[in-house]
């Protein structure tokens, strides 16, 4: 398993369209599982209306962490995707 | 009367009977469903249905509303697949043993009412899109047709609040404006009320009521007042404010693409006066024909410590390429008197009007002055800019400014990024010492700026930020009209351009007075651009006199 911390920099935290760009990203890794976990609630990244649910908000930080065959492409593609928009 | 009182969130005034949204009143009921398989067909049957739609309202969305709201529908499509949305249908179809469309609705409550539970307003009001996408997949379910608005006169549009796709759907050639009782100013009603430029109200609450309808409402999206029946007093404020808006709108439509001609066929430039990047939609959908003030200001003011070259570069540059090649004057940074940044760590100073400010902040400390200069002219070479220097009052500043220019480009040339040399290079005429040796000036440059707002402070001796001024600040005073006519004269017999950013270029008493002075561009706030053009289109250059500038 791989994971990495990350602290939300936008300012309406993880709202309804990137969270939903991140779910149809974090379903193109096969067999891959993506988490994001916060104050130790863990859930999929593919799980979208779960993850709006978390109220991630700007300034928090998420731990992302991938498990399975693609796990180092998936933590590559999650990372690129947090730093370019949220 | 009755007066309702909301909060207006898209501006208008309009008037015409209440028709109260109706939605398809198919209820859901609950029974027993043996056969689960086909419940689960008709799911997955309206689940791509549902899909199909919402990518085409996407579509619609992305022509219309642009890409923002597309997305939003594209999100909806993403709800309608979720898994743990699903998963609760599935739960309650396997315990219940009930039809689908119970279970639909049991999921699409439970989510809804964990949004509406966050302690966050941008959540709470996501509530809604859950509901809407439920609703979506029940229409589908139960074969429901999504109708539009069954009136054969527009009128101004009554609901709870209204879901996004609902908005999008509605025949907007029947619809005057709107009305909710709930939502707010983050509202889809509110947001697509303001893309579609009809006036809203919303958070109108209890007050309004079902058996309004038909009653003719006269509401005002700014002051998010509604009356029926409205009293005389009412009446004639709504009514001159309607007047004011339809002839607002008469010119828009006429004056969009026509050129800023006098009826004597003399031309002159209407541009526009920008704060930063954001203000260019403002500036197209005006049809200003170029920017006469970019204040770069927008950069030092927003940030805590300098401005990085890249950061200015891409500012620069998304203006300079949406305006398409028409010319685009980018200010040089103006911070000072009553523009202070802390990270400037400048010194207190008595009459900071009077100080350390502008240009000479610039030519102070290069350092600054050379990151702007080389993120404006690396810009250069994405459109027609031009580079204006605030506040100059003598011609060697001009000369060290260029001698800062000439090294910039010789930089960028060294490391092969391209850029125009042929960039203009203008300066703001606000000074009086500018305008007595305006003559050697114009020898230097390839335009000037009339900053009419501090050429009246300083030619007055008036505190533009002192209040009680008053008469004393007349920026119609006959010395600050002829320190125009001074500069004006002093550009023409140089060969270059002269025109006005400050207030007074909107100033449509004065247009007159400009034609007759030679003013060759105006540059205003991007709402001014129409109805100036339409007054220039009244005018007759040859006729105008310099009476103003006497006595």
């Amino acid at each position: 398993m791989k994971q990495f911390d990350y602290t939300i920099k936008d300012p309406l935290g993880i709202h309804a369209r990137p969270a939903g760009l991140l779910a149809k990203l974090a379903k193109g890794f096969g067999d891959t599982v993506v988490t994001i976990t916060k104050d130790g609630n863990t859930v999929k990244a593919s799980q979208l209306m779960k993850v709006m649910g978390m109220g991630i908000k700007t300034g928090n930080t998420i731990t992302i962490a991938a498990e399975g065959p693609a796990e180092d492409e998936a933590i590559e593609g999650v990372k690129k995707f947090l730093e370019e928009n949220l | 009367m009755i007066l309702l009182q909301g909060k207006g969130v898209s501006k208008g005034v309009t008037s015409g009977p209440i028709y109260f949204f109706r939605r398809s009143d198919a209820t859901v009921t609950k029974y027993d469903a043996p056969d689960q398989a086909a419940e689960k067909a008709r799911l997955a049957a309206a689940q791509e249905k549902s899909i199909e739609q919402l990518n085409r309202l996407a579509d619609k969305c992305r022509e219309e509303a642009g890409d923002e709201a597309a997305i939003l529908f594209e999100t909806h499509a993403m709800f309608v697949e979720d898994e743990d949305y699903v998963e609760a249908i599935m739960d309650t179809l396997a315990e219940e043993g009930c039809n689908v469309e119970y279970a639909v609705q049991c999921a699409g409550e439970q989510f809804a009412a964990m949004f509406a539970a966050m302690d966050d307003a941008y959540m709470q009001a996501r509530a809604a899109d859950i509901r809407d996408v439920t609703g979506r997949i029940l229409n589908n379910l139960m074969g429901v047709v999504e109708g539009g608005i069954d009136s054969d006169v527009p009128v101004v549009l009554a609901a709870d609040d209204l879901a996004p796709s609902e908005t999008l759907q509605l025949d907007k050639s029947k619809i005057l404006g709107f009305m909710t009782q709930g939502g707010s100013g983050n509202s889809h009603t509110a947001i697509l009320a303001r893309t579609m430029g009809i006036p809203a109200i919303c958070g109108l609450g209890e007050s309004l009521k079902t058996e309004m309808e038909g009653r003719i409402a006269y509401i005002d999206g700014e002051t998010g007042k509604v009356a029926l029946e409205p009293d005389e007093i009412t009446l004639t404020a709504y009514n001159a404010k309607l007047k004011k808006q339809q002839e607002m709108k008469v010119l828009m439509d006429t004056m969009k693409g026509q050129k800023d001609v006098t009826l004597d066929g003399r031309e002159i430039l209407v541009y526009c006066n920008i704060g930063s990047p954001d203000d260019l939609p403002a500036v197209l959908n005006n049809d200003g024909q170029g920017i006469g003030l970019f204040r770069s200001e927008f950069l030092y003011l927003k940030a805590t410590d300098f401005p990085d070259e890249e950061t200015q570069f891409k500012a620069y540059k998304a203006v300079a390429e949406g305006l398409n090649g028409k010319r685009v004057v980018i200010r040089t940074l103006d911070i000072g008197a009553d523009k202070q940044v802390s990270y400037f760590d400048m010194k207190k100073e008595e009459n900071p009007a009077l100080g350390v400010r502008a240009i000479r902040i610039c030519l102070n400390r290069p350092e600054i002055f050379r990151t702007q200069l080389r993120a404006l002219y690396r810009a250069s070479a994405y459109g027609k800019v031009a580079i204006m220097f605030p506040m100059i009052t003598s011609v060697w500043e001009v000369k060290e400014c260029k001698r800062a220019c000439a090294k910039v480009m010789e930089e960028l040339k060294a490391e092969g990024i391209p850029f125009n040399p042929e960039t203009e290079i203008g300066i703001m005429i606000e000074t009086p010492a500018s305008i007595f040796v305006a003559d050697a000036l114009a020898k230097e440059v390839d335009f000037f700026s009339v900053g009419t707002n501090d050429l009246t402070q300083y030619t007055l001796a008036c505190d533009r930020q002192a209040n009680d001024l008053g008469k004393f600040f007349d920026p119609h005073h006959p010395a600050v009209l002829r320190a125009i006519k001074i500069a004006a004269d002093a550009a023409h017999a140089a060969g270059i351009w002269i025109g006005i950013c400050g207030e007074l270029g909107a100033d449509i008493s004065l247009l007159e007075t400009f034609l007759a002075i030679g003013i060759d561009e105006l540059s205003v706030s991007p709402s001014s651009v129409l109805p100036l053009r339409a007054a220039i289109r009244k005018s007759i250059a040859k006729t105008c006199t310099l009476e103003k500038l006497e006595s």
